[in-house]
């Protein structure tokens, strides 16, 4: 088939494992090809502009190429799913929508052996601070709509419910805050460097946890996070994942401007990725160094 | 005087033992016996000067990428530590920043040039040649006196290297001492009186600093690269990359190319016909693309001089012979996941300005090498080129070792291989599975 002269419609034959294709080419295989994409009605409106102005550009044999960052991060969409929706198995997640800050960190942190994975080290490693910050605001302007929670492991009620209580207050017996205090009343994660926690799958939330707390997952010092998670036994750890696991996430999907009012960090968990948490009444900054 | 030996055996063995220990008096002065050529010591300068060297031995650092091996990930510049592999085991690379117990605090510039020159630390210990001595004894008193003023200025760095974990014998000092009088002795540059002095600081940079034949030429069995001079190419062990044949034509385009598409390479990473990746792509992003243009220039005056010395006639090239089975799944296979960034006819895509965005795959010289474990490399790891003001913002190539088989990946690069006018080798899904298995050091 010469996809050059291809009309929409024949491509919807053409099926592929992650949906992964581009621009408009993309959107309309994904109306055949992916259900989610079907109840999506933005997605139809989108695509049928999107088609009709394809259509015309087709017929002045127009190049697919498109000069942008969309082009520019198909290493990245490979496996993190078309415009970072996040892959197919629970293991590459979710990148659209999340803060910039954050996001950049993640890549400084593969870059300088906090986070360990071959295949993101080897991508990045020929890229510069201001690329692959370039890259992170990219996917963070991403607008997606989430999935909704799949999470069906076997937990007890009351094991649920300790959960939720540790996200929700914490656990002052052992100095730990709420995840609420620094990730967002909405756990939808704080500008510009606290990721949310919820519309992630359990297994990517029980491998984040497990390699916090054997050091595997770091960030930049003073690492609060891997403070925080050490102070958690494991069976609390599954407890928290579960519960956060099966939250659908609320109207506004957005990060918080700032972090919640009231209490700030105890000195004992600042955190060198994210200064503002620490500093009372601060604005957000940008924590983390190149 | 002793007795005459009596039988032919004892005479035999007599004469063994004496060859024995003549080779091994010649292996100990060969190797603790010579002395680094009397400094002709650039005059210790006022301190007006000083600036000027620390700045002088940054650049030299940077073009013969130092950092690449003394830093580790994440770690603080030039204090060591990043572990090499190597087909004998792994070497963690020294601490050079001024810091008296376990850096280079105590090193006088004599210290330092010996090592450089002689590939003997301070203390007189034979150095591991993972450090290119070789290539670093070619290197002028005055620019190692410049790049120790700036490891100098370093700040120290308290950081002792891990242990080597290296099979016995290799990294003892016997097998070390033994090594080097087979394969070491020290090149100081000789320019040739015969090239013009622009040809002659391309050959210094080549050979020294540079050290490209560290990569770009065979190593045997035991380790050991070609001469310093040795530009025919070689696998590198371990990483698995194929550093090309650098004096022919058709591996590289050298003798072809205008120089000042050479030297875009070497400063962007990227010229219009040819991209750099894997292990290049990182001498350009910690080396090259730092260098001045007038080094650069000389660095492609020289290469393009050597690849047009040597003249050969093409290989004839056999297009390879395709059962219909690979042809189909090499087929699908380029169009399900290939065509839609190199074109369905091989021709890549450029960005507005004409900059390769995604190179071309026919008549692409990386395609057609002989030996396809670069390609094999991209297709299974991906990768960007690398970030250099020419390209700030390169586009990449997603890693495909999760998705495709040896069979899918074989298929594909021997259909690439085969159309638009290519005419290389199949390649088979055993040399995908090689490459695979070895995974990522």
């Amino acid at each position: 088939m010469k996809k050059h002269s291809a009309l929409p419609h024949s491509v919807s034959g053409r099926k592929t494992r992650h949906c992964r294709c581009f621009g408009y080419l993309q959107r309309m295989r994904n109306l055949f090809t992916c259900k989610k994409s079907l109840s999506d009605w933005r997605g139809w409106v989108l695509s049928i502009c999107l088609g009709a102005t394809a259509s015309l550009a087709w017929g002045q044999n127009s190049p697919r190429f498109q000069d942008n960052m969309a082009e520019r991060t198909r290493a990245c969409t490979a496996c993190h799913g078309e415009a970072g929706r996040a892959g197919p198995d629970g293991y590459y997640p979710r990148l659209a929508g999340k803060p910039a800050g954050y996001l950049h960190n993640q890549l400084r942190n593969f870059a300088q052996g906090r986070r360990h994975y071959d295949l993101m080290t080897r991508l990045i490693d020929p890229l510069d601070d201001a690329y692959l910050g370039e890259m992170a605001r990219y996917f963070s302007a991403l607008e997606l709509p989430y999935p909704r929670p799949t999470a069906a492991n076997a937990i007890t009620p009351e094991r649920l419910a300790r959960g939720q209580q540790l996200v929700t207050r914490g656990d002052a017996t052992r100095g730990l805050p709420a995840c609420t205090q620094c990730h967002g009343a909405r756990l939808t994660g704080v500008q510009p460097n606290v990721p949310g926690l919820l519309g992630l799958p359990l297994d990517y939330l029980n491998a984040q946890l497990g390699a916090w707390q054997t050091g595997q997952r770091r960030a930049h010092a003073p690492d609060c996070m891997a403070e925080v998670v050490k102070r958690i036994p494991a069976d609390d750890l599954i407890a928290v994942s579960s519960w956060l696991a099966r939250q659908p996430l609320p109207t506004d999907t957005h990060p918080a401007a700032r972090p919640p009012a009231g209490a700030t960090l105890p000195a004992a968990l600042r955190c060198g990725s994210a200064p503002e948490l620490s500093a009372a009444g601060a604005a957000p900054q940008h924590g983390g160094q190149p | 005087m002793s007795m005459a030996p009596q039988t032919t055996r004892q005479r035999i063995a007599l004469g063994l033992i004496s060859t024995l220990l003549i080779l091994a008096a010649w292996v100990v002065w060969d190797n603790w016996g010579r002395q680094a050529p009397a400094a002709p010591a650039t005059t210790t300068s006022p301190s007006a000067d000083a600036a000027q060297r620390i700045e002088r031995g940054q650049y030299l650092a940077r073009a013969g990428n130092c950092v690449g091996c003394h830093t580790a990930r994440g770690g603080k510049p030039m204090a060591g530590g990043r572990r090499i592999e190597t087909p004998f085991g792994s070497v963690f690379s020294t601490n050079l920043t001024p810091e008296p117990a376990t850096g280079l605090g105590l090193w006088s510039a004599d210290d330092f040039w010996q090592a450089l020159h002689l590939g003997r630390a301070k203390s007189g210990r034979l150095l591991i040649p993972a450090f290119p001595y070789n290539h670093t004894s070619v290197i002028s008193r005055s620019d190692s006196d410049d790049l120790l003023a700036w490891l100098q200025s370093l700040p120290p760095v308290q950081q002792k290297a891990p242990t080597h974990t290296l099979v016995w014998p290799v990294g003892t000092q016997p097998a070390l001492a033994v090594w080097r009088s087979l394969f070491f002795s020290p090149t100081p540059f000789q320019p040739d009186p015969n090239q013009t002095p622009q040809w002659n600081r391309g050959a210094y940079l080549v050979q020294g600093l540079g050290h490209c034949a560290a990569c770009h030429s065979p190593r045997n069995e035991l380790g050991a690269s070609g001469a310093v001079t040795n530009l025919s190419g070689g696998l590198m062990p371990v990483v698995n990359w194929y550093a090309p044949d650098l004096t022919n034509d058709t591996e590289t385009g050298l003798a072809s190319t205008p120089l000042a598409e050479i030297v875009r390479l070497l400063q962007s990473g990227a010229s219009a016909s040819a991209q750099t990746s894997g292990p290049m792509a990182e001498v350009v992003q910690h080396g090259t693309r730092h260098m001045n243009e007038a080094d650069l220039q000389a660095v492609a005056v020289y290469l393009q001089s050597r690849a047009q010395a040597m003249t050969r006639s093409p290989l004839p090239t056999a297009k390879a012979v395709v059962t219909a089975r690979v042809a189909e799944q090499g087929l699908k296979v380029y169009e399900r996941h290939c065509a839609q960034c190199h074109d369905e006819q091989g021709r890549g895509a450029t960005t507005v300005s004409g900059d390769v965005a995604y190179p071309a795959l026919a008549g692409n010289r990386a395609v057609l090498l002989r030996d396809p474990t670069n390609l094999v490399q991209t297709v299974l790891y991906g990768g960007y080129g690398p970030v250099t003001a020419g390209h700030p913002r390169p586009f990449g190539m997603p890693p495909f070792v999760l998705e495709l088989d040896d069979r899918d990946i074989a298929a594909v690069l021997t259909h690439l291989r085969t159309q638009w006018g290519n005419t290389a080798g199949e390649v088979t899904p055993l040399q995908v599975n090689r490459i695979r298995a070895a995974g990522t050091p």
